[in-house]
């Protein structure tokens, strides 16, 4: 549903981005990952038709976002950064007033407020106006004429920023259950999110895509992934360290801390995490250790986030190379 | 036209549901009442006619067309809902025009609210109601010219009180164009065509013409296309915005 080619776009001499590529199909939650700055929100105006590209192509549909931009910005739901509303209009007004630029009118109109006024707990503050509205409310306001006319494809700032824990649980749910039907990209920076949502995650870094795949393969990318954490009792742990340092299968360890004693080993470059655990449990049971927790783990996001973000600007580069052709192989 | 219509719909609404209509049209009728009255002496000059009501208009509207149309562009974009507006299935042209032709609904309301002066003078004497009646059109015009020049203003900057002073500044100008100050400055340098053709920028030229109850196609022509022009220019600075 969403193509983008080569997407470049500076301002003045700045380079807010720079050459990104990527598709989202209908079914896909695509997470836009990436410190601030990084482009996120820039890509996203181009991807709407709200600022033109320098170099690129974006399609959406079937349509050119340039060429053809009101045929595509009627598939376009688009919630903009701090969603932004009429302050001075009633949130039914405002609803209206986006629902009839959409296109709808009489019964449609009423039944496309309705349905949205429902999904995004509205009902409270209809004829209340935009202005005195707390933050969580003027967010799903702004929330809900993104998804007035049922868009195929709905382009998402920062959907949760701002709200508290239930309400970005709510929005959550929301996308994810639409995210079955329509193509979605949103942006954000709580990792966790990513996570409860997204098929897919791009993480972009200063212009240009450094990493791109499902949660679970970027977490692959972890250091921490396929390691293996033990907790043990009544043992020391410089003994325990160098009993694990003698399995084949660890790479290298470390003590996590002395008491409780907590130790991480980490597999070799092609060992798997699953061996690795194994191997250890089996030398729990010849050295009897009282093995207190032996856990997998999954790799951290974060971790990934911050390794691929705060690298030197080579290995993003690199970074950015091998995710674009792994783009276009696809 | 549809889509102009909903957006300019929701502009008035947009005035009327803030202080901003209210506070230009009571303030208008105010001081175009005072002017009328105790400055230009509508009673004691003797005359049926309105010219003392309408030689203000260019004058009152100077502050409170700014006033009507500051807010037009740089609200959206101090507020960030240019984003939300600009990315609907809507031309720019829509958006414009359908902004401009509200903040002109809310002048021409304020003008029309100035009936009492008509009654007044059809009560007083018999004034020609030809010539009121292209007075009122003429004003309306200008009206709508100084509005669409207050949109370009308005699309320049996230600043109201910024636009509003270009405004009163670039409108100024258009009205002194015409006067011995501002063409001295170029009689004495400048090729006779010019000093003309800067006279001829000047609103006034235009409007009195038009006061005397001449609708002339070229002064009605002068007014229109500042409209156009300005309105164009407006959506050319909103593209440029854009692109960064």
């Amino acid at each position: 549903m969403i193509k983008v080619r080569n997407l470049k776009k500076h301002f003045g001499p700045k380079v807010a981005v720079n050459g990104i590529s990527f598709t989202v199909e209908r079914g896909e939650v695509l997470g836009f990952l990436g410190p601030n700055g990084a482009g996120k929100s820039t890509s996203m105006r181009m991807i709407t038709g709200f600022i033109p590209p320098t170099e690129g192509e974006i399609t959406i549909g079937t349509h050119d976002i340039m060429e053809n931009p009101i045929e595509a910005k009627k598939l376009i739901g688009y919630l903009p950064e701090n969603a932004p509303s009429y302050a001075d209009m009633s949130v039914h007004g405002f609803l209206s007033f986006v629902g009839e630029l959409r296109g709808l009118s009489g019964d449609a109109l009423k039944r496309a407020v309705g349905r949205v006024v429902e999904m995004c707990f509205l009902e409270g503050v209809l004829h209340q106006s935009v202005e005195t509205l707390s933050k969580g409310f003027r967010h799903r306001t702004c929330f809900a004429q993104s998804i007035i006319h049922d868009p195929e494809v709905l382009i998402l700032d920062e959907p949760t920023d701002g709200l508290d824990p239930n309400q970005k649980h709510e929005i959550r749910t929301l996308i994810r259950r639409m995210g079955e039907k329509k193509a979605i990209i949103f942006s954000t920076h709580i990792l966790e999110e990513v996570d409860a949502v997204c098929s897919r995650a791009i993480i972009i870094d200063r212009g240009t895509i450094v990493a791109n795949g499902t949660p679970a393969e970027l977490r692959q990318r972890s250091d921490m992934a396929g390691a293996v954490t033990l907790r043990l009792h009544e043992v020391s742990a410089q003994a325990v360290k160098s009993r694990i340092d003698s399995v084949s299968a660890v790479e290298r360890s470390i003590i996590v801390s002395e008491s409780p004693v907590v130790l991480r080993a980490f597999p070799r470059k092609n060992g798997s995490g699953d061996e690795l655990a194994q191997a250890l449990g089996d030398l729990a049971l010849r050295e009897r250790w009282h093995l207190q927790e032996l856990r997998s783990e999954e790799g951290r996001l974060d971790e990934v986030f911050r390794n691929i973000t705060l690298g030197d600007s080579d290995t993003a580069l690199r970074n950015g190379a091998a995710a674009a052709k792994k783009e276009e192989a696809k | 036209m549809k889509n102009i219509l909903t957006i300019a719909k929701r502009e008035v609404s947009g005035y009327f549901s803030s202080p901003v209509a209210f506070v230009v049209i009571v303030i208008f009728l105010i001081l175009s009442g005072f002017f009328t009255f105790m400055v230009g002496g509508l009673f004691e000059r003797g005359e049926a006619n309105l010219i003392a009501f309408f030689a203000w208009h260019p004058w009152l509207y100077l502050f409170l067309v700014p006033a009507v149309g500051m807010g037009t562009w740089s609200e959206e974009r101090r507020l960030g809902t240019i984003e939300l507006l600009l990315t609907l299935p809507i031309t720019p042209w829509q958006a414009i025009v359908g902004k401009f032709l509200a903040s002109w609904v809310v002048v021409g309301l304020a003008l029309v609210l100035t009936f009492p002066v008509i009654m007044t003078v059809n009560y007083l004497g018999s004034p020609d109601n030809g010539v009121i009646l292209a007075s009122y059109i003429g004003s309306f015009l200008l009206a709508g010219a100084y509005l669409a020049i207050t949109s370009v203003t308005s699309a320049i900057t996230r600043s109201q009180v910024v636009s509003f002073l270009l405004s009163v500044v670039i409108l100024l100008f258009l009205i002194i164009a015409g006067f011995p100050p501002v063409t001295n400055l170029l009689v004495s340098w400048a090729p006779n065509w010019l000093v003309e053709a800067v006279a001829s920028f000047s609103v006034m030229t235009h409007f009195e013409a038009i006061q005397k109850g001449v609708l002339d196609s070229r002064d009605i022509l002068y007014f229109l296309s500042v409209i156009g022009f300005s309105l164009f220019t407006t959506g050319v600075i909103i593209r440029a915005h854009r692109a960064g």
